[in-house]
């Protein structure tokens, strides 16, 4: 048990397995897991501070906490943040630290291009937050809506900054979609089909076919808007003919895959922590995956009721509204299934149960919200007030933040070898879901009262004070609530690793290898015969399951480190932002010749590097 | 690596040089069958053949690439013979972007359709 | 270039397929969703220019600081050309890849060195077509046809210039013998993106070109 991969280095080439260089050159998925996991939590944390100071701004009538130029600012970034620095790469840390590990694969297909999807999504979040220190951050929206966008009416660079660094996160996104699909599609274990994967990886699986289909419309629309604002275009400026709803119809058929890409990984996630918890195998699987993917494909055609109130006509209006409303089928089977997951089962109220249990009940409550904005003339009363925050608040926090966290307590175990106290992390749930619910609930209040979102202040004679206050000692607890779980972590970092390989009686394959797992992940590739692998072999053994040895890998190829994949992700990151200094200096492009040659060296090093 | 890279699923007939020297001839003429639709409905060949086709050159078009995009794809990238799974890699997306594209036209004439009536 | 393939010598893949190849297949998937962005745009902006020049039809434009009656822009046998060559590219790299799977280096170094003859040439008419366009007043910003056009046209023409890239650096290691049978999958990626990037121009084409 004892014995140490470093001590056999059987895997290894030779290279050291700390310090700073073994972490730039990883191509360890688990390793790459964890940097995508403590980097997107730092932003998760930057993202929860912003939202704290709105929430002391609006705490009083006509406060003047911050300016109204950095409130923007705040609202822009917190929802760019929370998305795609927070919520997605939290997502990716149990993409890669999981996926390969619940198909019993020892990698994901392609290494190298996992560290290069990590060090662009790193540093893509950096260039965008840096903006803060010289004053520029984005603050049009996460939206980005034309042409609030143009030079006009956002001079400066900020929308610059939110431009190239949603440009560079994509590309890091796409990288690790291609990679996390062909890794589903083709790395999996004997005897593991497709509808034997576990349920994280289906709908892991699904999430990458949306990124794949989302990510390229929003590409071009960037591109677009980057054209209009540095090369003098009009593609959505109405003076040159150009169309600002056109920018609109770009970002939702981009937009609204993405939220579920924001959720189905989540969805995932509870699907796997109530079957353990329940102590029984999880309710219509079939179902389950069906629904997931008719989500999915649904996703794709709902997006203009983003737009009722642009006025796109009675016929698109009445398409989309149906469309809207159907998405809440497959979404009702979904929770009914979990539901009846739980109907009958011996219930451990442990802290990722709670989790899970809690993402449940407050996802229903987002649905619901959701399918009352469905209703075009309902939602012309809705769209731009609170409720809309409420309701995007109830899916994409209480839904997807607490499915995440569920995950978290219910891994951590797996990834460091360690326990994380569940008296510590009952209270992080009650305090989390309480400051939730006071938070956001009182917004439905407020936004069918007509207080607008977005608005740095309001005036003290429109009754909005009360529950704005309400809301704010919330956030505060909400807040407070990821202090407690920071403290959880810490301690659990202090106490000897000593987990056992499966401490809920797991039903997938990660639970039969050693915690946390050896480079190489399994020594034998584990045969499969159906959804609960691990619950089979329990059953074999009369109901315990031995502890698994850590072993010599010898004989084991694993990927060779590599820095090309760094290198590389600098070559991105200096070619996509050279496009800041267009209107700096004229010979900008200087900047990007030498970010396409880093990128292009990179490639080619990297192309004839052999990979093992 | 050498056997490897020959097990790619369904093993069946490779096509020959011959064939695709055929799909190429037949590449061709679809391209000038375009470009004769072309200059006829637009008038290049008399009023008469113009009358008879320009209400349908759209449609012609459409159809000639369609056979064009799908001799490509069957014979040169190998569908025909290649896995059913990467014929599904292709088809799907392929469909979503044709209906993204033609619910994107028919948004946007909404107003334009609508108003001239 | 060989991650996965290595990898497939201890663990077989679970369709059989490399998964390189799986790769590729799912990035032109992916691509198709770039592509139909940017025509859905050419095509909603279709007859919404303010100022000539116009593909199809005569307009009023600006010209050497005034303003005057232009000719419809496009020039079509050029382009039909071009296509023609593209499509024949196409036809060669099959004929590259047969070569390279029977191990017949010649027949893959002369088929895969038209391949990139025929890529380079097809690059040569669109910075041709462009620099005319350019001439006869069509700047990139000139009006929402140029915009769309050249942002549609040029997306796919970066896309052939990083195909004829691919294909060079795979012609130089068949020229240094670095591409035997046993790597013909290198070739076969590389060819089924430079398919892909054939088939977008057959969408282009009559979408752009041919339809008024």
């Amino acid at each position: 048990m004892a014995t140490s991969v470093v001590d056999h280095a059987p895997a290894s080439h030779h290279e050291p397995h700390t310090g700073i260089w073994s972490w730039i050159t990883t191509v360890d998925h688990k390793r790459i897991g964890i940097l995508y996991g403590v980097t997107a939590f730092i932003f998760f944390l930057l993202g929860g501070i912003e939202a704290l100071i709105m929430r002391i701004q609006l705490m009083k009538p006509d406060n003047t906490f911050v300016s109204p130029e950095l409130f923007n600012s705040l609202f822009t970034m917190h929802g760019t943040t929370m998305i795609f620095l927070g919520v997605m790469p939290l997502s990716a840390m149990f993409f890669n630290y999981f996926i390969p590990l619940q198909i019993g694969a020892r990698d994901v297909a392609f290494p190298r291009l996992n560290a290069f999807s990590y060090w662009v999504f790193l540093l893509g979040g950096l260039f965008i937050n840096f903006s803060f220190l010289i004053n520029a951050a984005p603050n049009a929206g996460w939206f980005g809506y034309a042409n609030l966008t143009s030079n006009q009416y956002s001079p400066g660079l900020n929308t610059d900054f939110w431009v190239l660094g949603l440009q560079i996160l994509g590309v890091a996104s796409m990288a690790a979609a291609i990679n996390f699909f062909v890794t589903i599609v083709n790395m999996r274990a004997p005897g593991m089909k497709m509808l034997r994967m576990p349920m994280f990886v289906w709908m892991s699986f699904i999430t990458q076919i949306l990124l794949l289909l989302a990510f390229p419309v929003i590409t071009i629309a960037l591109v677009f808007l980057m054209m209009d604002r540095h090369f003098a275009t009009h593609f959505f400026l109405p003076e040159g003919g150009g169309d600002p709803i056109l920018w609109q119809h770009l970002f939702w058929i981009f937009g609204h895959p993405e939220v579920y890409i924001l959720i189905l990984p989540s969805f995932g996630i509870v699907s796997e922590i109530l079957p353990v918890f329940s102590r029984k195998p999880l309710f219509g699987y079939t179902a389950m995956v069906f629904s997931g993917a008719f989500i999915a494909f649904l996703g794709f055609g709902v997006w203009s009721h983003h737009m009722f109130s642009t006025g796109m006509g009675p016929f698109a209006d009445a398409f989309f509204s149906l469309s809207t409303m159907l998405i809440a089928v497959p979404t009702g089977v979904k929770i009914f299934n979990w539901i009846g997951t739980m109907w009958g089962g011996s219930l451990q109220l442990k802290t990722p149960m709670l989790f899970a249990i809690g993402m449940v009940a407050q996802f229903i409550v987002g649905g619901l919200s959701g399918v009352m904005h469905s209703v075009p003339p309902a939602d012309l009363q809705q769209t731009d007030t609170y409720f809309i925050v409420a309701h995007f608040h109830y899916v994409l926090f209480g839904g997807a933040i607490f499915g995440l966290t569920a995950g978290a307590y219910y891994w951590f175990p797996k990834m460091f070898g360690r326990m994380l106290d569940d008296k510590m992390g009952k209270l992080h749930f009650w305090m989390m879901f309480l400051g939730f619910n006071i938070t956001f609930f009182p917004m439905h209040f407020l936004g069918l009262n007509g207080m607008p979102r977005r608005v740095y202040t309001y005036p003290g004679d429109l009754n909005f004070e009360f529950w704005n206050q309400v809301q704010t000692w919330g956030s505060l607890l909400l807040g407070v609530s990821f202090l407690v779980f920071i403290y959880n972590m810490w301690k659990a970092s202090r106490r000897p690793a000593d987990a056992p390989a499966d401490p809920w009686r797991g039903a997938t394959l990660e639970w039969l290898i050693p915690s946390p797992p050896q480079e190489f992940n399994f020594a034998d590739v584990p045969p499969v015969h159906s959804a609960t692998p691990a619950w089979d072999l329990r059953r074999a053994g009369g109901g315990t399951l031995p502890e698994p040895q850590r072993v010599s890998g010898a004989g084991i190829h694993m990927p060779r480190p590599s820095y090309w994949p760094a290198v590389t992700a600098v070559g991105v990151l200096v070619t996509i932002g050279s496009i800041l200094f267009t209107h700096a200096f004229s010979q900008w492009y200087f900047i990007t010749l030498t970010g396409a040659a880093i990128l292009i060296y990179g490639i080619y090093r990297w192309a004839y590097e052999p990979a093992f | 690596m050498d056997a490897h890279s020959h097990a790619q699923g369904g093993d069946h007939a490779h096509p020959t040089p011959g064939l695709y020297f055929k799909v190429a001839l037949v590449l061709f003429v679809l391209t000038a069958l375009e470009v004769l639709a072309y200059e006829v409905g637009h008038g290049r060949m008399g009023a008469d053949l113009q009358r008879i086709v320009e209400p349908v050159v759209v449609m012609l078009l459409l159809v000639l690439s369609a056979a064009k995009f799908a001799l490509v794809a069957m014979f040169y990238m190998h569908l025909k013979q290649d896995p059913k799974v990467l014929t599904n890699l292709f088809i799907w997306p392929l469909l979503l972007a044709a209906t993204v594209i033609a619910a994107m036209i028919v948004i946007f004439s909404y107003w334009r359709v609508v108003g001239a009536k | 270039m060989s991650d996965a393939a290595a990898h497939a010598i201890e663990h077989p893949t679970t369709t059989g397929i490399d998964s390189r190849k799986v790769a590729i297949w799912t990035l032109i998937g992916s691509e198709c969703l770039l592509f139909a962005s940017l025509i859905s745009t050419y095509l909603v902006y279709k007859g919404k220019s303010l100022v000539g020049p116009l593909p199809h039809t005569e307009s009023q434009c600006m010209l050497h600081g005034k303003m005057q009656a232009c000719e419809p822009i496009f020039s079509i046998p050029l382009v039909t050309f071009g296509t023609a060559v593209l499509l024949f590219s196409s036809f060669f790299v099959v004929l590259a890849l047969y070569g390279a799977q029977k191990g017949n280096r010649k027949m893959l170094i002369t088929w895969l060195s038209a391949t990139v003859v025929c890529g380079l040439f097809f690059i040569g008419m669109q910075v041709y077509e462009f620099s005319h366009f350019y001439h006869e007043g069509l700047g990139y910003t000139t009006n929402l046809f140029a915009s769309t056009f050249y942002t549609l046209t040029g997306f796919h023409g970066s896309h052939v210039t990083v195909g004829v890239i691919w294909l060079a650096t795979l012609l130089v290691m068949a020229i240094r013998g670095k591409l035997p049978a046993g790597k013909s999958l290198n070739l076969e990626i590389a060819a089924l993106y430079w398919h892909f990037v054939d088939v977008v121009w057959i969408v282009i084409f009559p979408v752009v070109y041919l339809m008024r």
